[in-house]
């Protein structure tokens, strides 16, 4: 049994610089009620990783809108206009990373891996800088892991121990962000008694998530 | 039938049973509405479902359930929904085999650029630099030129998305096909003249005294 945490307190866990992972896919599967109180704390610095900006005025664009950001390593910014505004007007740093190979990035990061070898980006800007490495006569690039101090996911179910579950396309990147943080925070739709879960239905183990935040009122 | 229709008509005739394809945003999503009859195909959205339908009733959206554009969808019967990774080991992993992406150039190398125009347009490759890499087939799906400017060029001008050349370009006037040789064109669209299509092309295209008209 934990206590779970409103959304400002969640927010308050997370310091002004640090690197934060934030689940979701243009704002499906996003914590928008930490993003929210992020915003309203006025965070400064952060770090995104995610894999988009989505919408001014929504997702992690509240965070971009309300300048909380200092940093982004992203997969797609296409679909908001701010982020390429600031990007350009050099107030934030961007760095785009295929879908793919973040995702593996991730993975690679929470699965003690010292990264991983793929084919995508070889030959185009993503390999400038990059190690090539030649397996049995194929390429790869190396990537290397991706790490952060904190994770805000979004989750359908979180029973009394964190236990999680995710919605259809609401999954994306919150699993593998859930094992690359320091500290692990959880926003839960709905919030169910231990046992109602199934074991096979649970993504993430609640022992990897530090904080809960309250179910919606 | 207008430029979008005969493009997406053409590349749903490249769909094969059971197998499994991912439509990029935009133009090729509409290549779902073709697909021919009694085939069985498997369409992934790369942020993490296969089996997914048209949009629901007003009212009835989930928004746990979009596609890649963000855009409301259902799912069907026998849907799979994962997590990012486990889509992009899809797509990388030689389990798709075909993804229609659109594009903003192709060059003689059958090399495709779709994700930024330096100074103008900073999309972001998002999921496209992993499905030209990883799908078996590579099918781009574009108007044959953009503002009266040709996008078939001899060597890109923008950022490229893979080194690898894609499989097979359909435009609104023409079916290319890009080999070692160089791009080879294999189709005319219903009623364009062989001049038109080297007209609003930039690259050079090799071709048979007599290419057939697209069957739609």
């Amino acid at each position: 049994m934990r206590k779970a945490l409103t959304a400002d307190e969640a927010a308050a866990l997370v310091p002004d610089g640090a690197s934060v992972m934030i689940g979701g896919f243009m704002g499906v599967g996003s914590p928008h009620r930490v993003i929210a109180a992020l915003a309203a704390r006025g965070a400064r610095g952060l770090t995104v990783i995610a894999n988009d900006t989505a919408r001014p005025g929504h997702g992690i664009g509240v965070l971009i809108d309300a300048g909380c950001v200092a940093r982004c390593i992203v997969s797609h910014i296409g679909l908001n206009p701010v982020t390429q505004k600031k990007m350009i007007a050099g107030e934030m740093e961007v760095e785009l990373v295929p879908q793919g190979t973040l995702a593996e990035r991730i993975r690679a990061g929470g699965a003690g891996l010292g990264g991983v070898l793929t084919p995508t980006g070889l030959g185009t800007v993503v390999e400038d800088g990059k190690q090539r490495i030649t397996v049995d006569g194929r390429d790869y690039l190396l990537e290397k892991p991706l790490r952060a101090d904190v994770a805000l996911l979004h989750c359908y179910e979180a029973d009394y121990y964190a236990n999680l579950t995710y919605r259809l396309t609401a999954q994306n990147f919150n699993p593998v962000m859930a094992m690359a943080a320091k500290i692990v925070i959880a926003e839960p739709d709905e919030v169910v008694p231990i046992g109602v879960i199934p074991p096979d239905h649970v993504r993430t183990p609640g022992i990897l998530v530090t904080h809960l935040v309250e179910r919606p009122h | 039938m207008d430029a979008k229709e005969i493009i997406a008509r053409r590349v749903a005739q490249e769909l094969r049973d059971r197998t499994l394809v991912n439509l990029g945003i935009g133009l090729p999503t509409m290549v779902a509405r073709y697909v021919p009859e009694g085939m069985l195909v498997a369409f992934q959205s790369e942020n993490g479902i296969i089996g997914f339908g048209a949009r629901p009733p007003e009212g009835m959206e989930d928004p746990n359930l979009t596609d890649a554009g963000g855009g409301f969808i259902s799912a069907l019967p026998g849907a799979f929904a994962f997590d990012s990774a486990t889509s992009f080991a899809l797509i990388r992993g030689g389990h798709l085999a075909m993804t229609v992406l659109g594009g903003l150039q192709v060059d003689a190398k059958g090399r495709l650029a779709n994700w930024m125009v330096p100074g103008k347009m900073v999309a972001g490759m998002g999921g496209a630099m992993d499905l030209v890499s990883g799908a078996k087939r590579v099918v781009v799906a574009m108007q044959h030129a953009a503002k009266g400017e040709a996008k078939i060029v001899p060597e890109l001008t923008l950022p490229p998305t893979s080194a690898r050349p894609v499989s097979l370009v359909v435009t609104d006037l023409a079916v290319i096909e890009p080999t070692p040789e160089g791009l080879v064109l294999r189709e005319r669209a219903p009623g364009v003249a062989l001049e038109e299509i080297l007209a609003a092309t930039a690259a050079p295209l090799m071709f048979d005294n007599d290419v057939p008209e697209m069957t739609l």
